[in-house]
């Protein structure tokens, strides 16, 4: 089954976006990647360390996967904007997953800065890739600035917490049938990649859950088969959830 | 001259550019961007683009992130 997924006109085959930190070693992630099956990946920008030699890291990364830089560490709408604009020079790409956190402990997004970035970097031809929190409304908002997908969280970055939330996953989900939903953050365990997917999400970006486990690259196959498992589940159309059983073996006929 | 790069104080004399600048701390060229005084400097500019005491600039370049 053909089952693309496009963003901002670039045609994917694998739902499944992965990030660069927090592995233990620069084979372990390069392993982890290809495996994966993935192809996007995230990259955080940062200063150059001014005392030592640095090697790029960028080289560590398989050239045929799209390079989405990120604002992580950003805390107004400004820092944001600018750090952005760095990436795209460095890089001289348009992509950019944009975070602006709220809060040191729970890493949870400032929505009202996000979308305050979102404006201005999109009137800059930037495509706007935003980290929110799971709201409906703040969706649309994101979505009318011209974004071209939301990134609503599952739970707080690297908390391995899963869907907290599923309602409001499906709720953005029905009420905004057309948009690109990438949930982002929160994703612990393949059930908890499967379940965001079977709740209609389009894709996953996932950093921790593959970085940190005891073995990264069998944890980023199993998160590779779990969306692909959510999607179709998905796009095969739940039963109808009932109070009480459905004999699955016909009644009438059994010996008495 | 004291420049600010990357939130640190640097003494530097005989840098006039901010390529020069580069060159002096050793820093590297490819895949990294500049900001001097909040604007992104384009690196066609960096040869030309002129640096001043006090001037606050930003180097970056990517790490690993989620």
């Amino acid at each position: 089954m053909s089952d693309k997924f496009t963003l901002a006109g670039k045609e994917f085959t694998s739902r499944l976006i992965i990030g660069t930190g927090k592995y233990r070693s620069l084979d372990e992630m390069k392993a982890a990647h290809t495996v994966s099956g993935a192809e996007m990946v995230t990259v955080a920008v940062n200063r150059v360390p001014l005392d030592r030699k640095t090697e790029s890291f960028l080289d560590h990364l398989n050239p045929s996967m799209q390079i989405l830089p990120n604002t992580a560490g950003c805390y107004d709408a400004d820092h944001a904007v600018r750090t952005a604009r760095l990436a795209r020079e460095a890089l001289d790409t348009e992509w950019i997953k944009l975070e602006v956190i709220g809060d040191p402990v729970t890493l949870l997004p400032d929505n009202e800065k996000t979308l305050e970035a979102a404006k201005v970097l999109v009137a800059e031809g930037f495509i706007v890739l935003p980290y929110f929190t799971d709201d409906l409304i703040m969706a649309k908002k994101l979505l009318d600035a011209g974004c071209p997908a939301v990134m609503p969280l599952a739970a707080p970055i690297g908390s391995g917490m899963g869907v907290q939330n599923p309602s409001n996953l499906r709720i953005m989900r029905e009420q905004l049938p057309d948009a690109t939903i990438i949930v982002d953050a929160g994703v612990g365990v393949p059930s908890d990649a499967a379940i965001a997917m079977e709740l209609g999400a389009d894709a996953i970006l996932m950093n921790t859950a593959i970085a940190e486990a005891g073995n990264a690259a069998h944890m980023a196959t199993a998160m590779k088969l779990a969306v692909q498992a959510g999607r179709l589940g998905y796009l095969s159309g739940r039963m109808p959830k009932r109070l009480y059983a459905s004999a699955s073996s016909p009644i009438a006929g059994a010996i008495r | 001259m004291t420049i600010f790069i990357n939130g640190e104080s640097r003494e530097l004399k005989d840098v006039s550019t901010l390529a020069a600048l580069l060159d002096a701390l050793d820093l590297p060229k490819q895949r990294v961007a500049i900001e001097l005084n909040k604007q992104v400097i384009r690196k066609p500019d960096w040869e030309t683009t002129e640096v001043s005491n006090n001037d606050k600039i930003e180097v970056v370049h990517f790490v690993g992130g989620g």
